[in-house]
């Protein structure tokens, strides 16, 4: 049984060391976003996207227990029994956002205080296991770790971007809640985009989320489509 | 066959223990540091409420320290067990902090912080959690409007039972077009704590800390 656990190692190793590292970037940016293309972990996407800070300040959390997850699966992946994999896939990411929910408890409580329950909810992203089962289960620890991180990156910066739109459109401000990240000192930071703005709160509630996302999604499969149509004009060869 | 299997499973069994108890070990000693910081970090954060409510020239004493229990359901509003915490100046009772809930709020509890001096003024008053709609009803939170301020100095003397109303149902408090709902609930969960402090007051300040306050 381990032998076979072992097989099925041995046979994806060579299809996936072929990857580089500028590809793995670029998967977890752009062609395999987990917030646009892979549409994974929607839970976070969609409920702490109210503010940029919010938004990217959860990003950046799941990327790290994505890296760290990742990191930590890759070199006992040969020791681990095919049939228990999940269940220790997940110990482990558990205990990783354990760890960090109480760092930040310790040492970021503003900002703890604002992301709540959705750090400990991490645990149960999917795209966490994801990643971990996809690739880290089938690769060495410094390709998985930042295959992890690329990831959680990509996932940051569409919640980034997604919580922007949402807060210039409800709140007509930028930024705000730096203040929780870097003390009181960079309330300063924050942007008031349109003046004397009376909130569009659409915008705000959870309909505001789907709606943004969907732009997102038709923005990247619109920049992709004048890709291809580029490619296909100056190589009409290509085309069958 | 079967003591294969048997042996398989013990064997896979070890490895799931073994990982268990790494994850264990690593868990415990982080709860261990960080233990410390996070309870000096929650008090920092009570602390900082307590300052926007309550001027610290009025206390000399721990207020984290001198703190009472308020069982569940009573004249607060309170769904749970909650804190009364006094505040005291060269031993004499100078005010006192409670926490106190709207129960009937538009979307679910609001929870409120209030600060009374001992001779009955309102010294401030704070919206700790809510649920209330964003761009509507939540300038009750002083990080959206100043509208919670117009509570401080009022007293029962100050503002008789009948004011202690919003303006559209006769009363004397502000509030804004289109959320009624929100400041209505405010309004009587702080009238509320107002009468139960002038009703115990002696008891407030008489239990000893720690201890659950009989009513």
């Amino acid at each position: 049984m381990s032998e076979a656990a072992l097989d099925t190692v041995e046979e994806t190793k060579p299809s996936a060391s072929k990857i580089s590292y500028p590809e793995i970037i670029g998967n977890g940016l752009w062609k395999q976003n987990p917030g646009l293309v892979q549409l994974l972990g929607l839970c976070p996407t969609l409920a702490m996207t109210v503010s940029l800070v919010n938004g990217f300040s959860l990003g950046l959390m799941t990327a790290l227990v994505m890296a760290a997850s990742n990191a930590s699966v890759a070199p006992i992946r040969q020791w681990v029994p095919t049939e228990i994999r999940i269940p220790v896939f997940i110990l482990i990411i558990a205990a990783l956002v354990t760890i960090i929910d109480l760092s930040m408890h310790a040492y970021l409580q503003s900002l703890h205080a604002v992301l709540g329950i959705f750090i400990p909810l991490i645990v149960t992203n999917c795209i966490v296991l994801a990643r971990v089962e996809a690739f880290a289960a089938k690769n060495p620890v410094a390709p998985s770790a930042l295959d992890g991180f690329m990831m959680g990156f990509g996932l940051a910066l569409v919640l980034a971007v997604l919580g922007g739109i949402r807060e210039i459109l409800g709140k007509g401000t930028l930024f705000s809640g730096i203040d929780l990240v870097f003390g009181p000192s960079a309330k300063a930071m924050v942007l008031n985009i349109i003046p004397d703005y009376h909130g569009f709160l659409l915008a705000i509630l959870p309909p505001g989320a789907f709606i943004g996302l969907a732009c997102l999604i038709a923005y990247r499969n619109w920049v992709e489509q004048r890709k291809s149509a580029r490619l296909a004009n100056a190589n009409p060869a290509l085309v069958h | 066959m079967s003591e294969s299997i048997l042996k398989h499973s013990v064997k896979t069994a070890m490895v799931m223990i073994a990982f268990t108890i790494v994850g264990t070990l690593s868990l415990a000693i982080i709860h261990q540091t960080t233990e410390a910081p996070i309870s000096k970090a929650e008090a920092a954060v009570r602390m900082g409420l307590f300052a926007q409510i309550l001027v610290p020239e009025l206390y000399d004493n721990d207020l984290l320290q001198d703190e009472i229990k308020f069982p569940a359901g009573g004249d607060l509003g309170n769904r749970d067990e909650t804190s009364i915490y006094r505040a005291r100046l060269k031993d004499k009772p100078s005010a006192v902090i409670l926490e106190a809930t709207a129960p009937d709020g538009y979307s679910g509890d609001i929870k409120l912080l209030v600060a009374i001096k001992a001779d009955g003024e309102i010294a401030g008053v704070r919206v700790l959690t809510h649920k209330e709609t964003p761009g509507l009803g939540d300038y009750i939170d002083i990080s959206h409007s100043e509208w919670i301020k117009q509570f401080d100095g009022q007293s029962l003397v100050k503002r008789n039972d009948e004011a202690w109303f919003v303006k559209k149902d006769g009363g004397q408090f502000d509030f804004t077009t289109g959320a009624t709902i929100t400041p209505r609930a405010v309004v009587k969960a702080v009238h509320k704590v107002l009468k139960f402090y002038s009703k115990n007051q002696k008891v407030i300040f008489e239990t000893a800390a720690g201890q659950v306050i009989a009513q």
